[in-house]
């Protein structure tokens, strides 16, 4: 008796979205189906791992994800070169840290130094992330997107306290908009509806459901992504067919599992390959789910996971 | 797939006389189709047509138990494609593989890694279920000199024998007759030899295709020689194919009731590169597998495998929680500290985790916010200053600590004053924000 594959089709397809400029601007979306069932459908794009860089040196990663970086991290604009020319990146993620008040509390000025000299440095996509405090990103994120204008990069992150003056940047200077929710289909649906009535198309806007590490509330981030990939498919919902963001590195680089050392827990193995892995499970496990966008850290997990995506797609 | 009460009244004798208590043939099959009745009550219905209904009743993915004991591992049984409509209710089995090639030195430490794999995580115990041993060697002989080291070795371990000569699966299959052990290899040239030793040992058939269709075909043919409990194998080994073939078998099996895919579902995940062969295993882990056969065990990568498919098999309705109550770790006395938390089980275990490291006695008050991490039950308002004050109140645990003092967590450090005003004479300190900071600031007090 031969199988009969119940392949399934889809009325929704997901936005295709394309950052960065010339020979070295990428796309990601654009398929109408699950993630990697290109068996019942099309899957134009593989999905883009952008590597994450910041404004301030990383003082405050575990010793794992801050060797590989050591001779560059004091210098945003040496980092963002070391990314694209030695590892490769496809694309580079500038988080302006430092911008944060309970840090190093730097200016919009200053951010937009950082980000003029970086954007001066490498020719790959930026996405360019505030420090995630509501009120500070409004003011760095305006002047940054000025002066990142025509560039076709990522602002991020909108949220609902914030989405209005950050979207209101994206929008005059050309660039697309994460619009990152807490962990709520409803949610994350509703802020997409707001930012498009303001007359941002949304087309450009990425969706971040809020990510989390494995083993750290991992279980919500996939099923809300699975659950919103659903409603862009099945019910060809426009306000869930944008491309989902998995910010990976930052929430897995700060769990006990890739900084407790070897010694303290000889159950959990060698450090640095359990740091890497964990960095690497969660974001394979998110693609799964449907993220499109990886923002990671570690150069051997981000290969790691390229591999994989070469196997999946 | 279930059938519908008129499909049922169609194999019902038709007579309405009654004798199962109900008015008529077809109350009778609405009844049965409800699953509110048995058709055991009927006297006169045919054999044919109990084997059709009870076909028909039976779970999509057919349940199949691997290796016996406390160590046996439950398979199948699923009922959903996705987690958010219905908790996954059997997590895969990891094994890793043992080739008949090794040492005895080899295999004895493999199996030691696989007996000392275990670990406690959020409460549960987790570990490498299961090996794996194959017969790359060809030959029987030392296929059966290999399964003898392992069942000396890692007793109790359920095993698969992987090999194509039924000789070999023979030979080997003796340390583990009626252990529950999957013979693995079942193809269209030797699937009776290898159905009558799986039945002569109790042993579960794994199949080896190389296609849907022929995986289809293999199970009809097994199901033949008498054989219910298999495993499948599509031939898949590309992260790309495993998520296809898996896909389609449970779609066909749960949405279309395809009986010739309804059974647990074996995928190799073998790579030279071990942190690529965790990848390509998350990918079974979320993506169907019921056993994920690797080719190492590393401590570093079993630890993100058993989080990943814990995360993945969680209830997506119920989270994880503990029992509210003052828990004691070591022995407290009464100037001993008192911390509060919720009822989360991830940070319950994180929490009383650090506690212990500290090495100093204390008690731990743990309050039912419906298993919500601190942060979202306090977002939720269900771990607020009056709770708190309530809970610590009728906990009786002021009794003990006559200094009647509380750490509360530093990431609701905004709490303290009015929780101070809702327990009069109660003095709330602030902790550190993150539970690993818990040992340093014990040490400072
Ligand atoms: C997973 C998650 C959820 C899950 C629930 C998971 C669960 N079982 O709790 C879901 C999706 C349901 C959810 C819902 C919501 N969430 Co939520 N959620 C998270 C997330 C991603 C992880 C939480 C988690 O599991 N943490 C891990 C546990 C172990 O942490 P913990 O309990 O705090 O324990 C740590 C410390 O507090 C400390 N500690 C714990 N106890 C004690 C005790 C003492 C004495 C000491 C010293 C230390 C200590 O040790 C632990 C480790 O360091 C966080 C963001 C994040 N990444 O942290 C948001 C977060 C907690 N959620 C948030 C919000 C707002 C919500 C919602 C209100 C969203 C909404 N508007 O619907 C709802 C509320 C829920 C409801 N209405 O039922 C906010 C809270 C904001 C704030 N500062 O108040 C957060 C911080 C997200 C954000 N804004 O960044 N959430
Ligand atoms: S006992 Fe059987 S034949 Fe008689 S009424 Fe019931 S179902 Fe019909």
């Amino acid at each position: 008796m031969a199988f009969t594959a119940p392949k399934e089709t889809y009325s929704g397809k997901v936005y295709s979205v394309t950052i960065g400029t010339g020979d070295s601007a990428v796309t990601f979306g654009g398929e109408n189906v699950l993630p990697f069932h290109a068996f019942e459908g099309i899957t134009p794009s593989r999905p883009v791992i952008a590597v994450e860089i910041q404004d301030v040196a990383p003082a405050d990663w575990p010793e794992t994800v801050r060797k590989p970086y050591e001779a560059v991290s004091n210098d945003p604009v040496a980092w963002a070169k070391f990314c694209q020319d030695e590892l490769k990146a496809r694309a580079v993620a500038l988080r302006l840290v430092g911008t944060h008040p309970d840090r190093e509390n730097r200016s919009p000025e200053d951010a937009v130094r950082t980000v003029r000299d970086v954007l001066a440095a490498i020719r790959v996509p930026l996405i360019i992330l505030g420090s995630n405090h509501a009120e500070k990103d409004s003011a760095v994120l305006i002047a940054v997107a000025e002066a990142a204008k025509d560039r076709n990069c990522i602002i991020g992150k909108a949220q609902e306290a914030n989405y209005k003056t950050i979207a209101a940047a994206a929008m005059a200077n050309n660039h697309k908009l994460i619009a990152m929710s807490e962990l709520d289909i409803n949610l994350s649906k509703q802020l997409n509806i707001l930012i498009s009535q303001m007359g941002f198309e949304k087309e450009r806007i990425i969706t971040d459901p809020m990510c989390s590490a494995l083993g750290y509330g991992l279980e919500y981030t996939y099923s809300v992504m699975e659950r919103i990939r659903l409603a862009a498919l099945t019910q060809n919902d426009t306000t869930m067919q944008q491309p989902l963001l998995g910010d990976v590195g930052m929430y897995v680089w700060k769990v006990k599992e890739t900084s407790a050392a070897e010694a303290d827990l000889p159950h959990w193995g060698a450090l640095e390959e359990r740091g890497i892995a964990w960095e690497a499970e969660t974001a394979s496990a998110l693609l799964i789910a449907g993220a499109e966008l990886l923002i990671m850290r570690h150069p051997r997990a981000i290969r790691a996971v390229e591999t994989l995506i070469d196997e999946l797609v | 797939m279930a059938l519908s009460g008129v499909e049922i009244f169609k194999l019902l004798p038709k007579t309405n006389c009654k004798k199962c208590g109900y008015p008529t043939c077809l109350a009778f099959a609405m009844k049965l189709a409800q699953r509110q009745a048995s058709i055991d009550l009927c006297p006169d219905v045919s054999e044919e047509a109990k084997r059709v209904l009870g076909e028909a009743s039976a779970p999509p993915v057919r349940p199949v138990t691997f290796g016996v004991g406390d160590r046996a591992v439950k398979m199948g049984e699923e009922t959903v494609l996705f987690r958010h409509d219905k908790k996954f209710v059997n997590p895969c089995a990891f094994a890793v593989e043992i080739m008949d090639t090794l040492s005895e030195d080899d295999i004895a430490k493999i199996c030691w890694q696989v007996l000392e794999s275990e670990i406690d995580r959020v409460g549960q115990k987790l570990r490498i279920d299961a090996i794996m041993i194959s017969n790359v060697s060809g030959d029987a002989g030392r296929f059966e000199t290999a399964a003898k080291a392992v069942a000396a070795n890692a007793a109790g371990v359920p095993v698969i024998l992987s090999a194509t000569d039924p000789r070999a699966a023979e030979a080997a299959v003796k340390p583990f007759a009626d252990k529950k052990a999957v013979i693995y290899g079942a193809n269209a040239l030797n699937a009776e030899a290898m159905a009558a030793i799986a039945k002569a040992n109790k042993a579960s058939l794994g199949i080896a295709a190389t296609s849907l269709d022929e995986l289809a075909e293999l199970t009809e043919k097994i199901k033949g020689f008498g054989v219910e409990d298999i495993v499948m194998d599509s031939g898949a080994r590309k992260a790309k194919d495993i998520i296809e073939h898996n896909t389609l078998i449970r779609r066909a099996a749960i949405k279309k009731g395809v009986k010739s895919v309804g059974y647990p579902v074996i995928n190799f995940m073998q790579r030279q590169d071990s942190l690529l062969e965790g990848l390509v295993a998350s990918v079974g882990i979320a993506k169907y597998a019921s056993i994920i056969v690797m080719s190492s065990v590393e401590k570093w990568k079993s630890l993100a495998l058993f989080t990943l498919r814990q995360n993945i098999f969680t209830d997506p309705q119920v989270p994880m929680q503990v029992e509210q109550k003052i828990y004691n770790i070591g022995e407290p006395a009464a100037e001993s500290p008192l911390f509060i938390t919720t009822n989360f089980s991830l940070t319950y275990f994180i929490v009383s985790g650090e506690i212990e490291n500290s090495k100093v006695a204390s008690r731990l008050a743990v309050m039912d916010c419906e298993g919500l991490s601190v942060l979202t039950a306090w977002a939720a308002g269900k771990f607020t200053a009056s709770k708190i004050a309530q809970f610590i109140q009728e906990s009786g645990v002021e009794k003990d600590v006559p200094n009647k003092e509380l750490i509360i967590p530093g990431y609701v450090a905004i709490l303290s004053g009015s929780v101070e005003e809702k327990l009069p004479g109660w003095k709330i300190t602030v902790g550190p924000r993150e539970a690993n900071a818990i040992p340093a600031f014990l040490r400072a007090r």
